[in-house]
């Protein structure tokens, strides 16, 4: 086996694993948690990016275990101002590049990328997300989602799933877990027409390559939004080394749903044959340690509604029924 | 011929015309030639943002708008802006202010050299579209320099003073030219502009020294743990302790090359004065027109302009108030429950206990909310602070309020 | 006050705490993180870069070594742990497809 192959050109898309660069672009000595896939889904944006970008990113777990000073796991250019302006930050980053390049004072091109948490984005930072995509700054904005302010200790935000403990939606004698559907944040950001939406799992690293590739290329026709769902090993309350599996599992029960929205056509990127009881990937799962059969029931046809949708929106059954 | 017809040019050039402080300001952010602005609008300020998109709508200025959908996001694209090499600059009032708070002290914790501009106005609630001091006393801990101007003119020229100490490697400190709203904001005045030649070799560009980019990458806004957060706190300290005369030396070199200059603090008829009044903005510039009244009551007090606000230009000021009995400071602002209830009255009352000035100390709340205030009203200050030579008045007086 | 004298005063840090030597982290081993320290059977593993690919600190590293496995089959690369940084979560013990990676109790004292 070769050590690595070349990358796709652009335009064109990762066809296996070996093509990813072997450098490193954020490094070792980030003191995310033992097991937290941000980590490998940070590896593999900032290898697919490449050197020539700025990186923004929003107050978070993220921005706090990556940069701990006098010491940062970055090796892009980065800046972190707040928690709730990652969109508008890099909208000013964005100008500034397109003056200087304008006025002769900039020689190349250079891209912007957001990141920002959950929190950071579908609840605190939305107003900012949404006027950067409204005025059509050419950013690639990436969201982790480990569905939860996990940063300030498992608070829950508008991206918890129903059902999810968590430190502010307990479950007790008369709360069972938070009792609110998840908020479509991909429909909302698709609903300012940007060029590329897609969602991501880093269990499955060529589809979450291959999407941040095409992000990152189309932020020259405007902006971009990939949503990368992120198990939380301490949030979640599953054990270090279960991350990915989890993650695994989201897609393979239909919890998770890999698609992209490339100029309006929608098209899943990952098809599932046969799903698994969604109990498949609760169960592995502290937080919903406390749900009934009954409420795994619910959560069961909430997917399988949500599957219904999408298979509606292609067209044909490109998720399967529950095996 | 060639000759002639550049002489006519300097004439018509430096000929006054009539602008607002707003449209002032506007102009000298196209002579700054100012890369990237990103403004909301919000009364008084609004007509800075217009004329400065008229600007670049007309290719006078090339530059990029970003309009945000808020003044947070106006604050955080201006900071993200600077921060990546480009001149930028915002303008906002009041509530703007307000929301932009957070990012005040970002601003400068980040070292980052903007300008903006605060046409200064009441706070809700009740909501109050007129004129007080309120805004920027919030902000005055937030680590930015802060001016206060009296004149068109003054915030034309203060503004391009602003980026020549903002950019100094010395400083890297954002500046706040703040001036009264509507009764600046949109008052006509003569003012004289420069050509961008001549502006920007005043204050030519020195984009941040350790701007984003790919070729010598760098990590702004890191975490700092206890080990580390005091130190680049205590930065600002330095930074603001040498602003100090960066701004008197762009003061002096702005008077060299344009023949016109203010000083940190102005002091007005205060030759022979035994009582000072402290001012800023507009209050200053009438009462410059009152006090010669009050010294034909024979009443000696002198009119203490409080130009440069921070840093404090406190050397200037001991002297003003070291040949003096009385001061009196004018706040329009309420400092509410603290032992003097106007901010800069307690300001003044640590600097004469500081210096062990035997001066005695009247605290005045005016204008709150744009409460009318005519020149009687201040000839009544000046026998106030007369007064107040021999008689002590330790309690804020709220003056003009209906009790 | 204790860590005056060791670390820079304020002066010698870059205005507004810039980090301007970029993955400086490195300087930060996590390895003293591990409890339990994933052990590579190289004459088992495949090369299939999985553990490399979803280790969340690149401490999985591709090397450019051969290796012959007992059975006589040559690989150009061979995959090593870098303990350094390891924090011992075991996502690549794992997720590895051949189970060629074992999570082993970290010797006390933590020697190589």
């Amino acid at each position: 086996m070769a050590a690595s192959l070349k990358p796709p050109a652009r335009g064109e898309r990762y066809k296996s694993l070996f093509q990813i660069p072997r450098e490193e672009w954020f490094v070792s000595g980030h003191r995310l948690c033992a097991g937290c896939p941000v980590g490998t889904t940070m590896r593999m944006l900032t290898k697919v990016i490449g050197p020539n970008a700025i990186i923004v990113n929003a107050t978070g777990c993220l921005e706090v275990a990556s940069t701990p000073y006098p010491y940062t796991a970055w090796r892009h250019p980065w800046l972190h101002l707040a928690f709730e302006n990652a969109g508008a930050a890099a909208s000013g980053v964005e100008a500034a590049l397109k003056v200087l390049k304008a006025k002769g004072r900039l020689d190349r091109d250079i891209k912007v990328v957001a990141i920002g948490g959950d929190g950071g984005t579908v609840d605190i930072g939305l107003q900012a997300l949404s006027g950067m995509l409204e005025r059509g700054h050419k950013v690639m904005y990436v969201l982790y989602d480990n569905e939860a302010y996990m940063n300030t200790g498992i608070q829950r935000s508008g991206a918890t799933p129903w059902g999810a403990w968590t430190t502010t939606t307990p479950a007790g004698k008369k709360w069972r877990g938070e009792w609110r559907p998840k908020k479509d944040i991909d429909a909302i950001v698709a609903a300012h027409r940007v060029p590329y939406v897609a969602t991501a799992n880093p269990a499955y690293p060529v589809d979450m390559a291959n999407k941040f590739k095409k992000a990152f290329e189309l932020t020259d026709e405007g902006p971009t939004f990939v949503h990368v769902l992120i198990p939380c090993v301490p949030g979640w309350r599953i054990k270090d080394d279960m991350g990915i599996t989890v993650a695994r599992l989201a897609v393979e029960t239909g919890v998770w749903i890999l698609y992209e929205i490339d100029h309006g056509e929608f098209r899943v990127t990952f098809p599932v044959k046969r799903r698994k009881p969604v109990k498949e990937y609760l169960k592995l799962q502290g937080r919903f340690r406390h749900l009934t059969e009954e409420e795994i029931q619910k959560i069961q046809e909430m997917v399988d509604r949500q599957v219904e949708e999408v298979n509606k929106l292609v067209g044909k059954e490109v998720i399967g029924p529950v095996a | 011929m060639a000759v002639a017809a550049e002489e006519r040019l300097h004439v018509e050039r430096k000929k006054p015309r009539p602008l607002s402080t707003n449209s002032a300001i506007a102009h000298a952010v196209k002579d700054l030639d100012v890369d990237v602005v990103a403004a909301y609008p919000i009364t008084p300020q609004t007509t800075v943002v217009e004329k400065i998109a008229e600007f670049i709508a007309d290719g006078e200025l090339e530059a990029e708008m970003v309009h945000v959908e808020s003044e947070h996001s106006a604050l955080s694209a201006t900071v993200a802006a600077a921060l990546t090499g480009a001149r930028a600059f915002t303008a906002t009032a009041s509530q703007g202010l307000e929301l932009m708070h957070e990012i005040l002290h970002i601003a400068s914790g980040l070292r980052t050299p903007i300008v903006m501009s605060v046409a200064m106005r009441a706070l809700s609630a009740p909501i109050s579209i007129w004129n007080d001091h309120s805004d920027v006393m919030n902000a005055r801990d937030s680590g930015w320099i802060i001016f206060f101007v009296s004149s068109a003119q003054e915030a034309y020229d203060t503004v391009i003073q602003g980026y020549r100490i903002a950019e100094d490697s010395d400083v890297l400190l954002p500046v706040m030219v703040a001036y009264d709203g509507y009764v600046m904001s949109h008052t006509m005045e003569p003012v004289v502009t420069e050509d961008r030649d001549s502006v920007l070799a005043y204050a030519p560009k020195r984009p941040f020294p350790y701007k984003l980019d790919p070729e010598k990458p760098v990590t702004l806004g890191a975490l700092a743990d206890p080990d580390w957060y005091y130190e680049i706190k205590y930065q600002i300290v330095e930074a603001m302790r040498r602003a100090l005369d960066k701004a008197r030396e762009a003061d002096e070199e702005f008077g060299k090359r344009f023949g016109r200059k203010y000083g940190l603090v102005e002091c007005y008829m205060c030759e022979g004065a035994k009582s000072l009044i402290v001012a800023a903005s507009s209050y200053a510039a009438t009462l410059k027109a009152v006090l010669p009244r009050a010294w034909e009551e024979g009443l000696k007090v002198g009119l203490l302009r409080l130009r440069l606000y921070r840093p404090f230009p406190e050397d200037l000021i001991v002297d003003a108030l070291s040949n003096v009995d009385s001061v009196l400071v004018i706040d329009r602002a309420i400092s509410y429950g603290a032992p003097y209830q106007g901010p800069l009255a307690n300001e003044f009352s640590g600097l004469i206990l500081k210096h062990g000035l035997g001066v005695n100390l009247v605290s005045v709340v005016a204008g709150i909310g744009q409460r009318r205030m005519v020149d009687d009203d201040f000839l009544k200050l000046a026998k106030l602070a007369w007064e107040a030579r021999t008689v002590r008045k330790p309690e804020t007086i709220f003056y003009g309020v209906r009790k | 006050m204790s860590s005056e004298g060791s670390l820079p005063a304020y002066y010698e840090i870059p205005p507004g705490g810039a980090i301007p030597e970029p993955g400086s982290s490195l300087k930060y081993k996590t390895g003293s993180w591990r409890v339990l320290r994933p052990v590579i059977n190289q004459d088992k593993c495949v090369r299939c870069r999985l553990c490399w690919v979803y280790c969340p600190d690149a401490a999985i590293l591709e090397l450019d070594e051969e290796y012959v496995t007992s059975k006589g089959r040559r690989y150009k690369i061979t995959y090593k742990v870098n303990y350094d940084y390891c924090k011992g979560c075991g996502v690549c013990a794992r997720e590895c497809p051949v189970n060629a990676i074992e999570m082993v109790p970290e010797p006390i004292g933590g020697e190589e």
